[in-house]
């Protein structure tokens, strides 16, 4: 049984922030942040998108790129950690402005910045099983960042949708196999009703995100026999500039290899985005043939790993929906202010 | 609007841009019309999706925003002119400068507001300038 | 003209009513912020007021019209006919009947139309046509609210569509295709206002400058605060008799020479061309072929500017000034008192105020008081003939009168 991705389709709000604006209102040190998180500016929404229409105009870029029915889609799944409501799912938006309802299931998923892949794993099982035809895995967030806490230097807003089927012709890329790593590592988490989330500081990174990454990323090269020379590129979760390269050069991937995919330092960490977002930037360039290796991290903890094989028909559909470049160039930069009234730091009695 | 049902039972209607067009005369309707205004009980109305490109006939930056719409003052209001002949009311999206009489726009996907912070969020059909 | 489909037996198109009316009392309450009154209050005082003005007694009147817009949304109270018969004392011993008519800003010219075709068909013969609007009850964003139900809630109120923001649509392409300026907008309320200094009863008693208009707060572009009509409280109410026995209760009956109504679409984006309110033009054409004039004979006008934009269309649509001149013509000082045609000699929405249910009925009073000849420092000399043009929404109804003072 092939499964794969028939289609994908991103998204990014057009505002920025840059990282001395917002060191400028704390006081900080905006070089030293720069150089240590290799981050530079991150997007941020419109005062009127959230995680769901986000992930609408990421779906609707995805099905655009893949010219199928709707109506053969069985399941839509996003993940987020900033869906707009606690109880109703964002899901149903998503399958209704695509035109994809009512014959199908639907549901949101949620694990910190990986909530997009266990929704993209999801459904391969549903694909793979013939439960459905085709499903949509998204995920899409407007992350949150308490004002002045680390994490708002980073937190961004962005989402992507991947279409997965099973009928070889329709595939632009082949997903040979995934794995994933899971652990209960408190290493980040929000609190029901709170606006903001907290995170272990330094304690995110070995146990949290490194142990994972690395251990999930092996798991998946020793269970297919492959070792990163076999790839051409390299996607790791991206929630700053550095973990990415530093997990990529633990697990003996080069810099070249991820760097197409690298799209953090100009949009920030778009969390349930972030793996889904260097996956797609990098099948935007990549050729038929070419394979990518993929290592999605979700706070709490866990990994999944992708080996992925991009096939002919990428050529055919790549230019049907806008490329993540085309999507990040031309950005309206704002200031603090207005960025905490686009984020609802501002609140309006 | 804090009312669900009527805003739930047109969600196809916001969402997609799901109109009418009368068969007997051709004209298209958005929001959809169950009668046809030319041929009234002698037109037939077909239920027809609307592509979504358009131009903007007229436009205001509203400073003083109707009641639920405080949070996204100012904002640009327009009646837009669908390719498809049928004209709506709409918020246009981006820079004031960069919309004019005539500015070519497509459809987008935004909250169109919200019943403070427990009741329903609205979501649908806004417009930003097709080249931006 | 496009729209008119007028049916051939319609008094409009020359069929005589079946009897002619005259108005025989009139009352304004005073425009304004109200706060010691309530509704009830200010229509009793118009009420009373009107009746006084005519002689006739409560026993005399056989019906009552009131217009009011939204007594749901600003006070919270329906059956708003009943409430006034009750408390103008013509209900538990004279059981008038008592009939609220609601066309938005509209609702009092319609009002006055529901009565005079009452006494026209020869069903009733005294009847009082009242106008009403309480509106500072509620706070601004209330009132705003409540206003922006004229429109179409659906599909132009989910979008964030204000009352100023679709005249201000309307204000940006008549400038565009036609070369209005910002500086000929503020003319009207700088017209209105130095109309307003001369009556009683206006809100705005106040002369302002065009710099005023222009430096005051943007609402919704081109629109500034001075470009709109206020929210206010007020009443007004007229009596009317039929023609023949109209002397008998008044030394200057005015009599009415013309009613017509007309509807375009409740949305603004589905007309024809949002420049032009087709129904104004529509209802105009109309009620010049019922009374048999036309706009050169009109020695002064009323018309609903409930924001400049609106006053300068309402000139062209209903035939003082050529479709686009609007704005010159009313920069000329042609609108003015000693002009060409004034318009808006009570101050207009913009100054005298627009309680919206009132409006319609105090438009009608104006014009009565003008060819009465009792407009004080505002009096249009030797005026004849006088038209009421009162809008609901953006123009999904209008509702013309023309008076005069021969019958």
């Amino acid at each position: 049984m092939t499964i794969g991705i028939v289609s994908y389709g991103a998204y990014v709000p057009r505002y920025r922030i840059k990282i001395e604006e917002i060191a400028r209102l704390w006081g900080d040190d905006a070089k030293a942040l720069k150089n240590g998180l290799m981050v530079y500016e991150k997007s941020v929404p419109d005062v009127d998108e959230d995680a769901a229409t986000i992930a609408v105009e990421a779906a609707r870029n995805a099905m655009a790129r893949s010219g199928v029915l709707p109506s053969r889609i069985g399941a839509v799944y996003t993940g987020s950690e900033s869906h707009p409501y606690a109880v109703k799912p964002t899901s149903t938006i998503v399958a209704q402005a695509i035109g994809a309802t009512p014959e199908m299931t639907a549901a949101d998923f949620e694990f910190a910045c990986k909530a997009g892949t266990a929704a993209l794993q999801v459904c391969m099982g549903l694909v793979g099983s013939g439960m459905i035809d085709l499903g949509l895995a998204i995920g899409a967030d407007v992350s949150q960042g308490a004002p002045g806490d680390a994490l708002e230097y980073t937190a961004a807003a962005g989402g992507v949708a991947c279409l997965i089927g099973r009928n070889e012709s329709e595939l632009a890329a082949i997903i040979e196999d995934t794995y994933s790593f899971t652990t209960d590592t408190p290493d980040f988490w929000r609190r029901e009703g709170m606006p903001y989330p907290e995170h272990g500081g330094r304690f995110t990174g070995e146990p949290g995100y490194f142990r994972h990454v690395t251990n999930g990323a092996k798991g998946l090269l020793e269970k297919l026999g492959t070792t990163p020379s076999d790839y051409d590129y390299g996607v790791f979760h991206q929630p700053n500039g550095k973990f990415p390269r530093k997990a990529a050069k633990m697990l003996g991937f080069t810099k070249e290899q991820i760097a197409p995919g690298l799209v953090v330092p100009k949009i920030g960490n778009t969390y349930s985005g972030s793996c889904l977002m260097g996956i797609a930037a990098t099948l935007d360039q990549a050729k038929p043939g070419d394979r990518i290796f993929a290592t999605a991290f979700g706070s709490g903890a866990g990994s999944d790993a992708f080996s992925i094989r991009v096939t002919d028909r990428i050529e055919e559909i790549r230019n049907r929906a806008p490329t993540v470049s085309e999507l990040i160039k031309n950005p309206v930069y704002i200031d603090y202010a207005r960025y905490a009234r686009h984020k609802g730091k501002i609140r309006l009695a | 609007m804090s009312s669900v049902p009527r805003f739930w039972r047109n969600i196809g209607v916001r969402y997609n841009l799901e109109g009418t067009r009368c068969k007997e005369c051709e004209e298209y309707f958005y929001p959809p019309r169950n009668v046809c205004v030319n041929c009234r009980r002698m037109g037939e109305l077909e239920p027809y999706k609307f592509k979504g490109t358009g131009e903007i006939v007229s436009y205001t930056l509203i400073h003083t925003a109707a009641k639920g719409f405080e949070d996204q003052a100012p904002y640009t209001l327009a009646i837009i002119k669908l390719d498809e002949g049928p004209c709506l009311t709409s918020q246009v999206i981006g820079d004031i400068d960069k919309i004019q009489i005539g500015t070519r726009v497509k459809s987008v996907f935004r909250k169109l507001g919200e019943d403070g912070e427990r009741g329903m969020i609205y979501y649908g059909t806004k417009f930003v300038p097709l080249d931006p | 003209m496009p729209g008119i489909k007028a049916r051939s037996d319609w008094p409009e198109n020359g069929v005589d009513i079946m009897r002619d009316v005259a108005i025989i009392g009139v009352k304004n309450t005073k425009f304004g912020e109200l706060w010691e009154c309530s509704l009830r209050d200010i229509v009793v005082e118009a009420g009373i007021g009107a009746i006084q003005d005519s002689s006739v007694s409560g026993k005399d009147i056989d019906a009552l019209y009131i217009g009011n817009m939204s007594g749901g949304r600003f006070i919270d109270q329906e059956h708003i006919g009943a409430l006034i018969a009750d408390y103008s004392g013509l209900s538990r011993n004279l059981h008038v009947p008592a009939t609220r008519v609601e066309a938005a800003c509209a609702s009092g010219g319609l009002a006055l139309r529901q009565a005079i075709m009452s006494v026209a068909s020869g069903y009733s013969d005294i009847v009082v046509a009242a106008g009403a609007e309480k509106m500072t009850d509620v706070g601004s964003d209330e009132a705003s609210s409540a206003l922006a139900a004229a429109a179409d809630r659906e599909w132009e109120g989910m979008a964030g569509a204000t009352f100023p923001g679709l005249y201000a649509m309307i204000a940006r392409l008549h400038m565009h295709r036609y070369g209005t300026t910002s500086e000929q907008l503020a003319e009207v309320a700088v017209k209105n206002h130095r109309n307003g200094c001369l009556n009683p009863i206006a809100q705005y008693k106040h002369a302002i400058t065009v710099d005023d208009v222009l430096n005051s707060i943007m609402v919704a572009d081109p629109l500034h605060i001075f470009d709109c009509s206020p929210i206010t409280d007020g009443a007004s109410a007229l009596v009317l008799a039929p023609a023949e026995i109209a002397r008998k209760y008044s030394d200057t009956p005015i009599y009415i020479k013309a009613i017509a109504q007309a509807s375009d679409t409740i949305a603004l984006h589905d007309r024809r061309d949002i420049t032009t309110l087709d129904a104004s033009v529509v209802a105009a054409k109309r009620a010049y072929s019922m009374a048999k004039l036309a706009p050169e004979d009109i020695d002064l006008v009323e018309v609903h500017d409930c924001f400049t934009i609106a006053e300068i269309c309402a000139i062209e649509d209903l035939g003082f000034a050529e479709k686009g001149k609007g704005g010159v013509v009313t920069e000329n000082g042609e609108t003015a008192i000693g002009g060409r045609i004034p318009v808006n000699t009570s101050g207009g929405l913009k100054a005298c105020g627009h309680p919206v249910g009132a409006t319609g009925i105090k438009q009608a009073v104006e014009i009565v008081t003008q060819l009465r000849g009792d407009a004080g420092k505002r009096q249009v000399e030797g005026a004849e003939y006088g038209m009421t043009h009162n809008v609901g929404g953006s123009g999904a109804t209008a509702v013309i009168h023309i008076l005069s003072r021969e019958r």
